[in-house]
């Protein structure tokens, strides 16, 4: 009872990396709380995977393991967590905003008819006064999450109803491994017990999923090209640029949009979010959708030939110039001062 | 050959994808009077897979529903000039501040008044509450199947549905028996545009309360033309229970908004000549930042 568990989501038989970012920033939340942290891993084969999960932070892990949960669909998942929370009554279930949690995610909280809250960037504890019942709620979950396209920040609350649920992007939140080596208690979920029949009435026919070669996550120096990079050409100096210096290119939304670069290199609200040690913005505006994905790198170089350009202002250097000028010069210059 | 009933969810959205700096008032709310209301994007994009079952299934009925102040009978509008036949407009005050619970709960209350249908399509995801939510908590609250980020409504065979959805890392076939709720994203194909001879027929088309304001000389056209009348519902005609609606049917609550900010800081601004730029270069092997 009243602890605050993490449905933890399944790539390649491994638990995924938002699933365990989720479970490191729930340790915290858990401490705060004075309560326990529970993971429920849902799928097929599962035996193993709940060390890892105790690696990261929880305190007991619930593994619903049958062969027709093999691949995600809606309704058997649904049951499976809707039956488990009602017999657990958590106070807390996060999931990731990803096509996973933001599908299975809503369909649960309207069974429970508890709030959801989409998309969190931050999650913190605290307290809240509804002036007007005089009420004051502790160790409350504030939900922070941008709407309205990225222009505004929110911070949402569910006072009156358990569990407070919350979807969290993807990147925004550290994954750390607990330092002293932890293990718990499993515990097994009578999958028969909670799922019915006419839950399996949608088949996963097919399913291409493609390794995508980019780790942007990962990478400590992202040279990133927007719309100003002015042609797929163009990012070529990118590529050579990150291959000498051993970094990542990176996209805006319009550079994608353009044609200029894939898909999976986009950075920002609807992207990937990235913190690397140098993020390079070259011919980049810096809208708030793409500065949520990148504002928290330790070092920000602006490449753009506009002096007032947005990005200027979290950049901690800002060179004034073409791309195409620029990008080469950097080059010449990097090969002849390193050794 | 067989036909479908189909419901279109679709949202009154004010455009945020080119805010602008006068969009933002002082305390960090939004100046929704400066942008432009307009239909949802992705339910355009459900609205057309919509109208392809129509081709290919004459004698299917594509039928909009929409929650929201009254000016929101202009999306029923505007789905009916792209091919919609008919739609609702659910709009009372109670509504108003309905998170996404009690609004799926409006809309179900009102899919259920409507009556059978076999297919319901909602966007992915509106521009403006930006939660992708409100489809499969409709979805939940009827009892029927969900398939959100679709992309292509591929085949109805006899009793079932094929969809592809499209998901961050690929794509994902899936099969499912219908009713059923399907919502579509944005890579969907456009929505076929106007259609001038569908403008015609329906530019008068209103609500009963928009009605208020027409001139006299038209309102006879309404008993000759009932397509002209468009259905307008409140707390009462769906049957709904008060307490879930708005803000006490409502369990998340708004308790800040802020504007976005971020930490200006004092950028270091470089000409982009040999010097600067060498200079910067050894600047950032000296302190590591690369090499
Ligand atoms: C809901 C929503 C989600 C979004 N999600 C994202 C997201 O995840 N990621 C994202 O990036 N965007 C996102 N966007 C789009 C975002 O609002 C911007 O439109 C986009 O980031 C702009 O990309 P850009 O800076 O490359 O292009 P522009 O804004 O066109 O800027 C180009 C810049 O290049 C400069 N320039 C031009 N030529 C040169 C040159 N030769 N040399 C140097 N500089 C030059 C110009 O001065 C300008 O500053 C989203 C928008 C919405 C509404
Ligand atoms: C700043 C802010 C933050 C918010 N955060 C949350 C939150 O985290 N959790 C929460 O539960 N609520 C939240 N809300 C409330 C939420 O925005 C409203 O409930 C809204 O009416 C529906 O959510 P949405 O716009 O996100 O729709 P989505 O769920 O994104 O819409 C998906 C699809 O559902 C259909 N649809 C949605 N609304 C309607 C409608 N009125 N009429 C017809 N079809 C519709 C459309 O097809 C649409 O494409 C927030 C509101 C604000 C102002």
């Amino acid at each position: 009872m009243d602890n605050l568990f993490v449905i933890c989501e399944l790539e390649n038989g491994t638990i995924a990396d938002i699933s365990l970012e989720l479970l490191t920033k729930g340790r915290k939340l858990a401490d705060q709380l004075g309560c326990k942290q529970e993971a429920l891993i849902i799928g097929h084969k599962l035996k193993g995977l709940e060390k890892e999960a105790f690696d990261y932070g929880a305190d007991v892990v619930w593994l619903a393991d049958d062969a027709r949960l093999e691949h995600y669909t809606t309704l058997p998942y649904t049951s499976i967590a809707v039956e488990l929370f009602r017999q657990e009554k958590p106070q807390v279930a996060l999931l990731g905003a990803t096509s996973y949690g933001r599908d299975l995610g809503p369909r649960v909280s309207s069974a429970l008819s508890s709030g959801l809250t989409a998309d969190c960037t931050a999650l913190e504890i605290g307290e809240h006064t509804d002036k007007r019942a005089g009420k004051t709620y502790k160790n409350l979950l504030l939900q922070i999450r941008p709407a309205f396209g990225g222009n505004i920040i929110a911070t949402i609350i569910n006072p009156e109803h358990k569990p407070q649920m919350a979807t969290v992007r993807e990147g925004v939140m550290k994954m750390e491994k607990c330092k002293e080596p932890r293990s718990g208690e499993v515990k097994k979920v009578d999958v028969d017990k909670f799922v019915r029949p006419e839950d399996f009435v949608v088949n996963v026919i097919e399913r291409h999923m493609e390794e995508s070669g980019v780790n942007l996550k990962g990478a400590p120096v992202i040279i990133s090209g927007g719309y100003g990079v002015g042609s797929k050409e163009n990012f070529e100096m990118l590529y050579q640029f990150a291959e000498l210096i051993g970094a990542e290119v990176g996209a805006s939304r319009a550079a994608v949009d353009a044609g200029f670069a894939e898909h999976d290199r986009q950075i920002g609200q609807t992207g990937v979010t990235v913190r690397p040690k140098l993020y390079i913005a070259c011919g980049i505006s810096g809208q708030v959708q793409h500065i949520a994905g990148m504002q928290e790198s330790a070092m920000v170089i602006s490449v753009n030939n506009d002096q007032e350009a947005p990005i200027n202002k979290i950049a901690d250097y800002a060179i004034l110039g073409n791309v195409e000028d620029v990008i080469p010069k950097m080059i010449k210059y990097y090969k002849e001062n390193s050794k | 050959m067989k036909n479908f009933k189909i419901i279109v969810l679709a949202k009154q959205v004010p455009d945020t994808r080119n805010v602008g700096k006068d969009a933002m008032k002082e305390d960090g709310t939004v100046n929704r009077a400066v942008l432009p209301a307009i239909f949802n994007p992705e339910d355009l994009n459900a609205l057309e897979q919509a109208l392809r079952i129509k081709d290919k299934y004459p004698g299917s009925t594509v039928t909009l529903l929409t929650m929201g102040p009254p000016r929101a009978a202009e999306i029923i509008r505007e789905g009916l000039y792209r091919g919609a036949d008919n739609g609702y407009l659910l709009t009372d005050r109670a509504f108003a501040g309905s998170d996404t619970l009690a609004t799926s709960y409006a809309l179900s209350r009102a899919i259920m008044k409507i009556g059978d249908f076999d297919f319901i399509l909602a966007g992915r995801q509106a521009i403006d509450g930006d939660t992708a939510q409100v489809g499969p908590q409709v979805a939940e609250k009827l009892g029927v199947p969900q398939v959100t980020y679709a992309e292509e409504i591929v085949d109805i065979k006899k009793n079932k549905a094929v969809v592809r959805r499209r998901l961050e890392k690929g794509v994902e076939t899936v099969e499912s028996v219908f009713p059923l709720l399907i919502t579509v994203t944005g890579t969907a194909p456009a929505c076929r545009p106007r259609n001038a001879k569908l403008i015609m027929k329906y530019k008068r088309a209103t609500t009963i309360s928009e009605r208020q304001n027409v001139s006299e000389d038209y309102i006879f056209m309404y008993d000759d033309r009932p397509f002209l009348n468009l259905p307008e519902w409140n707390v009462g005609d769906i049957e709904a229970e008060p307490e879930r609606l708005g803000l006490s049917g409502s369990p998340t609550k708004v308790k800040k908004v802020e504007n976005v900010v971020f930490q200006a800081k004092e950028a270091k601004v470089l000409e982009a000549d040999n010097q600067s730029i060498e200079w910067l270069m050894k600047e950032l092997i000296s302190n590591h930042t690369l090499g």
